[in-house]
């Protein structure tokens, strides 16, 4: 982090409304003109268990969470203290402050409520703060709360405290509590604020603040939100009416904000008895004329894979978002991996043909998500956002502008009736669907209801009317085509350009590849990379089938090594990238992580320098470094 | 003009209509039940004065899958045990279609039984059609839910040591708001069935028993049977749910015990559909959401537009 940067956790038990208290922090500074930028970090539990958020603001625009942080607010589990003292919960609650500190930087603040926490429990607490230089705060956040309203408005209190402390101005924050709060709990959390504003600054001397926040301004007006949010309103601004799905975390962000959203816009949401059904009812919408979507995680989409395949062989559209976790089987619910991309890549049985496109952020979810609607209408061919739990549930400020985009409601390559009446038949009357010879693999499509456009959608081998054949060369025409397809996509997708961006100088020396939502954080471990001497540059790669060769390969040609960053234990995107390119082994190295947690720009930096540069084994095992090949 | 001319036409009561011209000829062997559900599947629809255009019939996998290959209607021949989902969601879209799902024992009782027990729990307004044989045939004759305990087949070699599914009892327990059970060697009931179940708005299940002469030559479905509406042995209001469960569980003792019974078990008017719930929560359109898609004047909102000021 740099020094003109508040890097802010609120650390407490999940319940406590950690969430929404950062996410009401992080829009009142965006508000303000600043740049914010969160990350979450939660158990797979509903109540207790340690949680907190971290809120990056700074006058820049930022891209990841940044290294370490410099200011937390430690509220204490309340669940962990209820309902008896010998409850098995009853040991943490001091977690919120102990667990915290190893990532606290030199200098840092710590505020903590010594209504719930005592530090006299936390060993060589005082020897840490001394060593540290850190500057404690210790607050009754707990009474000041019960005072004027009830105990959980104890966040309030923090939130007042961190003002009072970093210098922010309170109407910031008080003006978003009148936008965000029902009348009914305003005013007693506005005097929650004040009360515990005034008596940071008048029992402490904060004249000259420890830590400060920065101040900015905003060229054009901003938005707070997420990826899953960014996802959603690229679906709906693409003419997405019908999802379907289960629940799963973390895709149910998505599946929620659709749900909420769907039937004020005429729309059908439908929550269903499996995944299996989820993908089978978006094909069935599609099928009949609506432009439909659905989506899991890890272990839903194993079911989807059957579907799937469906999809591919009876050439309907659809659009499926994954959003990866920890894996195998149920994993880390809440922890972040971009291990599911093979399985997302090749599942389901056959010679596969999908589009999957791997956004790095939250502007860039809402592009490709439309993109994928439209490749999967105009091509009839099931298109895959592949994101992450980091992404999914990241908060960012992103230029409202973004969203100014018309609608498209388009439904790609479908025929008219008039132009149905033109179109071939074959002797029995039915309208030849799937014809062999086109000029992109494209044959349009009819829909159930039309006159004159009747054919059989079959998942066997069909003839161009649908029906069922094992003849050869109907066969071989028919894979062709599909196949065909493909070719036509990654024509468009290369003429585009948009999606794989390349960041840093473009004569240096070495490359860092990463894919999804890793970009940014790449990034920034370049830019400190270039201060310290090197010479290196960033290929952020976000379309994933059909790969970017031509973009790919010369990123790889222009440099001497390159590193390929991931967030897996198998190094499948480096695996990709050479069996796509047929080579290039010998160029790329992997700096993977797989402990549940994103990379953080001091990763990649300590990554590259010591294993890649020196040839030294890394520190820790927080990551891992796995050699280029005959090495 | 509406995109889909086709729904609501008036076409000839004739059942060439839904007879394809050029067809491969049918796959199932001489003497198979499936016969007997196509032929009582395309002399309700010429009944009902459907055009091919407007009916859209979704199978699974199996020789019943193959049911839309010699029907002249748009078709979907999905995966295994999947036509259910995919047949909902078209009606859900398009409202105006008229939505037939098949499948056989296999395919609807054992891998699909998740999708047709909620299926029936949502009451869909579409039709399915279960061929009921008694066994895998096209895998060429294994031991299927219904196969009656002791069912000696090559992967059953000592015999099942299961209950046979009661498919009538379940769909009923489910939710479904029309169940009826008719026979291949019964053409006029079946059709007559047939035209019933979708007419009828809600879920309309259908077991139908198809003899399978290949693999399954010991089910008694060749039997005479009764058709329990039109005797007076077995009078009961088909209304009622509790009248209907006892003479399902009769039914379903019988079908490998005794007579063969067949006819309407259970009828209720009064439920609705799952689309009118869904219309009355406010949670689906009341014009067929397929059709806005060529509405030329229909405004389409955007995020920008509409959601982003929680964001700000």
């Amino acid at each position: 982090m740099t020094d003109h940067e508040l890097i802010w956790r609120i650390a407490g038990g999940s319940g406590d409304g950690i969430a929404s208290t950062s996410q009401n922090f992080a829009k009142a500074l965006m508000r303000a003109g600043l740049h914010v930028f969160t990350h979450r970090h939660y158990p797979s539990r509903i109540r207790g268990g340690h949680t907190y958020t971290e809120v990056r603001v700074s006058a820049d625009p930022v891209k990841s969470r940044g290294d370490g942080y410099n200011f937390l607010l430690s509220l204490g589990d309340s669940f962990a203290r209820n309902p008896s003292e010998g409850a098995y919960y009853g040991n943490e609650e001091i977690k919120p402050l102990s667990e915290n500190l190893d990532e606290l930087v030199e200098g840092g603040v710590i505020v903590y409520d010594s209504g719930l926490l005592d530090t006299d429990e936390i060993e060589n607490f005082d020897e840490r703060v001394e060593e540290n230089d850190w500057h404690v705060y210790d607050i009754n956040l707990r009474s000041i709360a019960r005072e004027h309203g009830r105990e959980v408005m104890r966040n309030t209190a923090g939130v007042a405290v961190t003002c009072a402390i970093a210098d922010i101005e309170p109407d910031v924050i008080k003006s978003l509590m009148s936008d965000a709060m029902p009348e009914k709990i305003l005013e007693p959390n506005l005097e929650v604020f004040d009360d515990a504003y005034q008596q940071v600054k008048e029992d402490f001397d904060v004249d000259a603040p420890d830590i400060s926040a920065p101040t900015g301004e905003h060229d054009e007006e901003q938005v707070l939100l997420s990826g899953s949010d960014a996802i959603a309103y690229g679906a709906i601004d693409e003419g997405c009416r019908f999802i379907s799905g289960y629940p799963m975390t973390p895709w149910t962000e998505v599946f929620v904000i659709m749900s909420q959203n769907l039937p004020e816009l005429g729309g059908i949401s439908e929550q269903v008895e499996d995944e299996i059904a989820a993908a089978a009812l978006a094909m069935g919408a599609s099928h009949a004329g609506v432009k439909a979507m659905s989506g899991s995680s890890g272990g839903g989409f194993s079911l989807m894979s059957e579907p799937l395949g469906l999809a591919e062989i009876t050439e309907t559209p659809i659009v499926l978002v994954e959003a990866m976790r920890a894996g195998p089987s149920t994993g880390m619910p809440t922890k972040p991996e971009q291990s599911d991309m093979e399985h997302v890549l090749y599942t389901s049985q056959g010679d596969s043909h999908r589009v999957v496109f791997a956004p790095a952020t939250a502007a860039e979810a809402y592009d490709q998500t439309r993109k994928a609607f439209k490749i999967a209408y105009e091509y009839q061919i099931p298109a895959i956002v592949l994101y992450d739990q980091k992404l999914g549930g990241e908060l960012s400020n992103v230029p409202a502008s973004v969203f100014d985009e018309e609608p498209n409601p388009d439904l790609g390559s479908v025929l008219t009736e008039a132009e149905l009446a033109d179109a071939p038949h074959d002797d029995s009357g039915k309208y030849q669907r799937f014809q062999h010879d086109t000029e992109n693999g494209v044959s349009p499509r009819s829909l159930p209801g039309q006159k004159g456009g009747r054919y059989l959608a079959t998942g066997n081998e069909h003839m161009p009317a649908g029906h069922i054949s094992e003849d050869p060369d109907n066969r071989v025409a028919q894979m062709n085509r599909r196949m065909q397809k493909v070719e036509s996509i990654r024509a468009e997708l290369d003429e585009d350009g948009d999606f794989n961006t390349v960041y840093g100088p473009e004569d240096a020396d070495y490359g860092l590849i990463t894919f999804g939502s890793q970009q940014g954080t790449v990034e920034e471990a370049a830019d400190v990379l270039n201060e310290n001497g090197h010479s290196v540059k960033v290929l952020g790669v976000s379309e994933l089938m059909p790969f970017p060769k031509t973009q790919v390969s010369e990123f790889l040609d222009s440099v001497d090594e390159a590193l390929v960053v991931e967030m897996t234990a198998s190094a499948q995107f480096r695996g990709l990238a050479q069996k796509e390119l047929g080579g290039y082994g010998d160029k790329m190295s992997s700096l993977l992580k797989y402990n549940g947690n994103p990379f953080e720009p001091h990763d990649i930096v300590e990554g590259f320098e010591t294993a890649l540069l020196e040839g030294e084994e890394l520190p820790d095992n927080r990551t891992k470094f796995v050699p280029k090949v005959g090495e | 003009m509406s995109a889909f001319s086709a729904i609501g036409e008036e076409t000839e009561k004739d059942q060439n209509e839904f007879t394809p011209g050029l067809e491969p000829q049918p796959t199932w062997c001489p003497g198979c039940g499936d016969f007997g559900v196509l032929k009582a599947l395309k002399g309700a629809a010429a009944e009902l004065g459907l055009s091919p255009d407007e009916m859209m019939v979704a199978t699974g996998i199996g020789c019943s899958g193959k049911l839309n290959s010699y029907f002249n209607s748009y078709g979907f021949h999905t995966i295994h045990g999947r036509s259910l989902p995919i047949a909902r969601a078209a009606k859900l879209a398009n409202p105006g279609l008229t939505v037939v799902a098949a499948g056989g024992d296999g395919d609807g009782y054992g891998i699909g039984g998740n999708h047709f027990m909620h299926t029936a729990r949502e009451n869909h307004d579409i039709t399915y059609i279960v061929f009921n044989n008694e066994i895998f045939g096209l895998t060429k004759g294994q031991t299927s839910p219904t196969s009656p305990m002791g069912h000696k087949s090559k992967t059953q070699p000592h015999g099942s040591a299961k209950t046979p599914l009661r498919p009538l009892s379940l769909s009923l327990n489910a939710g479904a708001s029309y169940v009826a059970r008719t026979a291949a060697v019964n053409p006029n009931q079946a059709k007559d069935i047939i035209v019933e179940a979708i007419q009828h708005d809600g879920f309309s299940h259908v077991d139908f028993l198809t003899q399978c002469p290949t693999w399954n030559k010991d089910a008694r479905q060749y039997v005479p049977y009764i058709d329990i509406n039109d005797s007076d042995d077995y009078e009961f209001d088909k209304t009622s749910r509790s009248e209907a469960s006892e003479m399902m569980f009769e039914t379903e003792n019988a079908l490998h015990e005794g007579t063969v019974l067949t006819g309407r078990y259970y009828v209720d008017e009064d439920r609705p559909s799952y689309q009118q719930e869904k219309q009355r929560i406010g949670e689906m359109p009341e014009e067929p959401l397929a059709e806005r898609y060529f509405d030329d004047s229909y405004e389409w909102e955007r995020s920008y537009d509409k959601f982003l000021d929680k964001h700000k």
